[in-house]
This record gives structure tokens, sequence and C-alpha cells, in this order.
């Protein structure tokens, strides 16, 4: 992990790696998609309103996975100091708000056929709302931060902090009544059937290698403002 | 019948936001970079 601790060890590495994931993930993500639109056939109970399934649960799980990306950099920061851990916590914040939001609206597509109603103030909704406000405020602080200077160290914290709201949103269907079912999908095993239960897995991965790529993407933005920054800085000094 | 067309209308809006969101992250993401990465290089000449 410290071999990467280089900006130009990690920049060779990713200059081929952005282009690759965010290709492989557009064309798996949208053959996923065009699988569960036009190939799965509808659910006994729940009819064609299953087909959002392959949007609402991937996107839910990068949006947790991305605040587990933001709270393991913060510490990698926040305890080794490693120069890119804060750049790809910062990174990582976006995709992870884009992919919270898309979850938020697909679920409340899904919401209105299956249940009768867009939105309930239960566990699961809500807790996942409140993951999409720390995901703002997360985004807030940090560009505060570069803006008018500040402690790195404040994101960090915020981003540890906001790691509590992971496992309430994992275990809200268990600990409190609600209209989102439990999970079908477990260490334990699958509760789905086949014809779903594949081009779900699928659309994970699609979404996760765009995940990934968008991540690298924003990373190697970041990484070059700040060298033309200091670069441009240097110079005005020497002049 | 009525119904069925009806569920295709919300699976439809589903996968419209999320086309247009994600393309849009991805669109977006990869030009903020390819700028970032110019104005870089165009600093070192200054």
């Amino acid at each position: 992990m410290h071999g990467f601790a280089n900006p130009a060890r990690f920049l060779r590495l990713a200059r081929w790696l952005t282009p690759a994931l965010l290709l492989s993930g557009l064309v798996l993500t949208g053959a996923a998609l065009a699988w569960g639109l036009f190939e799965v056939p509808p659910e006994r109970l729940q009819g064609e309103t299953v087909r959002i399934l392959f949007i609402h649960v991937p996107t839910a799980w990068l949006g947790m996975a991305g605040w587990m990306a933001i709270a393991v950099a913060s510490l990698t920061e926040l305890v080794w100091r490693h120069p890119l851990a804060g750049i790809a916590a910062r990174a990582a914040a976006v995709p992870g708000a884009t992919f919270t939001a898309i979850c938020l609206a697909s679920g409340s597509l899904w919401g209105r056929p299956a249940w009768g109603t867009w939105w309930v103030w239960d566990g699961r909704l809500t807790s996942m709302l409140v993951l999409l406000f720390l995901y703002f405020g997360y985004i807030a602080l940090a560009n505060a931060v570069d803006q008018e200077g500040g402690s790195p160290r404040i994101p960090a914290l915020f981003g540890l902090v906001g790691a509590v709201n992971i496992p309430i949103i994992h275990y809200s269907v268990i600990w409190w009544n609600s209209l989102h079912q439990p999970p079908s999908l477990t260490m334990g095993g699958s509760a789905m059937a086949g014809p779903f239960l594949v081009p779900l897995l699928v659309a994970a991965l699609g979404f996760s290698l765009l995940f990934a790529g968008v991540v690298l993407a924003r990373m190697r933005a970041l990484l070059a403002m700040v060298q033309a920054d200091a670069r441009l800085r240097r110079k005005a000094l020497e002049a | 019948m009525k119904e069925a067309l009806d569920q295709w209308h919300y699976v439809i809006a589903a996968y419209g936001v999320a086309a247009v969101g994600t393309l849009a992250l991805v669109v977006w993401s990869w030009l903020t970079m390819v700028a970032a990465e110019r104005r870089r290089e165009q600093s070192r000449h200054r």
C-alpha cells in the first residue's frame, strides 16, 4: 500500500487503469441493465417492477461502500499520513453521493407501485437519506478546507465519525419494523432465484468498475490541481 | 393490462434516472480530470 504513496508511481498505474475501468464498467453495466430490462422475466408478486432491483441494489451497496472507502482512507490519512489517502477520501465522496441519490430515487420509484407510497420515514429509508446528507456535509467541509485553508484532519474526522451510520443502514431492517424487505443476499447465501441473481451480480460488478474508474479520475484531477497550484505558487515566489 | 403498463412507467423512469446520473458522473469526472491535467502541464511552461 505504501508503495503507492508515491504520486508518480500512482499516476503511472492510474493512467491506463482509469479508461480501462470506465470502459469495462460502461460495457458491463449497459449489458446488465439491458439484460434486466429485456431478458429477465417479471416476478410473481412484484411483476415488472422487479427490474428496478438491478439499479437499486448495486447503487445502495456502492453508496455505503463509498462511505466505507472515505472512512478507511481517512483513518489511513490520520494514522499513517499517507499522501494520497486524503485525496482518495475526497475522490470517493461525489460518486458515493451520486449512487446514494440514484438508490433513493430508484427506491422511491419502486416503492410507489410496490408499497403504494413514494416514501416512508422508516429506519432503512431515513438512514439512507442521512447518508446522502453526510456526503453533502463531507463535500462542503472538504471544499471549505481546500479553499479557505484549515486542517485536513477535520474532514478526515468527519469521515470516520460518519461511518457509524453504515451499520445502522445495514441492520435497520432487522432492528425496526419496516416496509423495506430484509436482505435477500447475505454472506450465508441467497434467497433470490438464479434469473434475478446473475444479472444483479453482473450489474453490481459493472457499477463497481464505474465507481472505481470515477474515483481514479477524480484522484488524478485533485492531484493535478494540487501540483499545478504548488508549481504556480513556487514560481510566483521565485519571480 | 393497465397495471402492467403503469409498472413499466416506473421501471423506465428508474432506468432513466440511473442512466442520466451515471453517465453525467462519468463524463463530468473525465472532463474535470482532463482539464486539471492540462492546467498542470501549462503550469510547467509558464
